[in-house]
């Protein structure tokens, strides 16, 4: 309900933006991308249209299960950017994308209040009754992931809040609320001025592929699969490392 | 008599309010009768005993209620000072508390955060003081509901008091009245409908409440976990479970409100 209507006429406004293109040049290229992977996509977009003059990147950025709905329900999109692979099925299932690429790994971290004021230092600390703690909640990947961890790891957590992505976890650790959270390391990366991160060494039992595929209805295929490229080249590679994604 | 002659057989509406009325009901109705079309039926018993959806539920009508009571024993003194008083800058207090109205609930619930979180000005306060935290509880999703909530029934009050004629509250006031026992006993029931009304429509948005809740309470089974924000996370995976229980709401919430109109609002708020 938060999300899924203000998209939904975002998407119908795209729709029209690239109808409207008059003089035959200029067209649109909708990336429809996880929120994690906002920053780097918007580089990359930016460097996609100094390569190409007229066309304008677009992004619609959500949860990959939100997104995976909205286009099962016929968004028009020509690029998705999925940030587990159960989404990404969702969308090849139903014969809309074929192909995938994985192309990053990302992994979970402890993400804590500037200076650690609870002396966070692993994963059995969340399990301390006195503090605060935000994990995701296990519908959405960043929660299957903490899960998993979990489980691996032995460690009996007492979340206080299951939230409902990522972003959200992270919001309450920068607001001082919770003591830790579990979110991915590169959401932490993002923010170095207001969360520390604690790094989990048994981060490697809970890892999550990004793959990307262009849409089978894209209406700018030609652009889809330049960016796509753009992604997995030399360049992609880097600013993702620099976000602190992992090679797949 | 001929009023009542047209109100029966449904003639004397005129076209030009026929069509956009009948409009407008599809528009309202259709998207339920959707979720009807689209429902599990055949599951529909296993999605409704999975854990979590009766704690969901109990939760959502007990916090919403809560916030009705906590807006009712607020936003009616609120509605008065707002309609009767001459206190200066009027418009503008009518103008601050109905700010929730148009304020993201997301939004809401980070504001919440910044007064009675554990950093926020008063919520440090408490936590020093007392060794209480409120974010994260039950009585954090009353605060989130009744924030959203409240300005929908002092709206409504005001407005029966405004429409209420002030000339009965003048001559109690003549009669040798003061002015508490005037509002106890001749304004307060001269405006009983409108209340009622305002406690309806309080109670429904506070039902619904989302935003606010998910943010300031948080997402936890039997504490903070309300039905909308278990729809919200039931989308995330498995939208039948998401649409079985938008249904649960749905009936429990028009069940509610029928009977109420039936027992205790009369045709005033119908």
């Amino acid at each position: 309900m938060r999300r899924q209507a203000p998209l939904a006429l975002l998407g119908c406004a795209l729709l029209l933006v690239g109808c409207g293109g008059s003089d035959g040049r200029s067209s649109t290229l909708t990336v429809f991308t996880a929120a994690s992977l906002t920053d780097v996509f918007a580089q990359l977009g930016e460097e996609l249209e100094e390569q190409r003059p007229g066309l304008d990147v677009r992004f619609t950025v959500a949860g990959s299960s939100t997104l995976a709905a909205q286009l099962v329900q016929g968004a028009p999109a020509d690029v998705f950017a999925s940030a587990d692979e159960r989404q990404m099925a969702v969308v090849t299932d139903e014969g809309l994308a074929d192909d995938p690429t994985v192309f990053a790994a990302n992994v979970l971290t402890i993400a804590v209040p500037e200076g650690n004021p609870a002396g966070v230092t692993g994963l059995a600390d969340l399990a301390r009754e006195e503090l605060a703690v935000a994990l995701c909640a296990p519908e959405v990947p960043c929660g299957a992931a903490a899960e998993r961890l979990l489980v691996t790891a032995g460690v009996e957590a007492r979340p206080d809040t299951f939230e409902a992505d990522a972003r959200a976890a992270l919001t309450k650790v920068e607001l001082g609320e919770v003591d830790a959270a579990l979110v991915y390391v590169t959401d932490a990366a993002g923010r170095p001025d207001a969360v520390d991160a604690v790094e989990i060494p048994q981060a490697d039992a809970a890892v999550n592929e990004y793959s990307v595929a262009v849409l089978t209805d894209a209406p700018d295929p030609d652009a889809a699969r330049a960016f796509v490229e753009l992604l997995l080249s030399a360049d992609g590679r880097r600013l993702l490392a620099d976000a602190g994604f992992r090679q797949p | 008599m001929s009023r009542r002659d047209g109100e029966r057989t449904g003639a004397g509406v005129p076209l030009p309010l026929m069509v956009p009325a009948a409009l407008a009901v599809a528009f309202l109705v259709l998207p339920l009768a959707g979720l009807l079309v689209r429902a599990p039926w055949s599951g529909l018993g296993a999605q409704l005993t999975a854990p979590g959806v009766g704690s969901a539920l109990r939760l959502s009508l007990v916090s919403a209620t809560a916030a009705t009571a906590v807006s009712l024993v607020l936003g009616v003194p609120l509605a008065w000072v707002l309609a009767r008083s001459r206190i200066r800058g009027r418009a503008v207090l009518r103008a601050l508390v109905t700010v929730p109205l148009v304020l993201p609930p997301v939004v809401g619930g980070v504001a919440l955060f910044l007064v009675l979180g554990r950093q926020g000005v008063v919520g440090s306060w408490l936590d020093e003081t007392f060794g209480v935290t409120i974010p994260f509880t039950t009585t954090a999703v009353v605060i989130a509901q009744t924030f959203v909530a409240m300005p929908f029934l002092v709206v409504s009050v005001e407005g029966a008091l405004r429409a209420a004629d002030a000339r009965f509250e003048d001559v109690a006031a003549t009669l040798g009245a003061d002015r508490w026992t005037t509002f106890r006993r001749v304004t307060l029931p001269m405006v009983a409908p409108g209340v009622a009304a305002g406690a309806v429509l309080c109670w429904a948005r506070a039902l619904g409440e989302f935003g606010a809740t998910i943010t300031f309470a948080g997402n936890f089974p039997g504490t903070t976990q309300t039905m909308p924000v278990a729809v919200y996370l039931a989308l995330q995976r498995e939208p039948e479970a998401a649409v079985a229980l938008s249904l649960v709401l749905l009936a429990v919430s028009l069940a509610t409100l029928l009977l109420l109109r039936d027992r205790w609002l009369g045709r005033a708020a119908a």
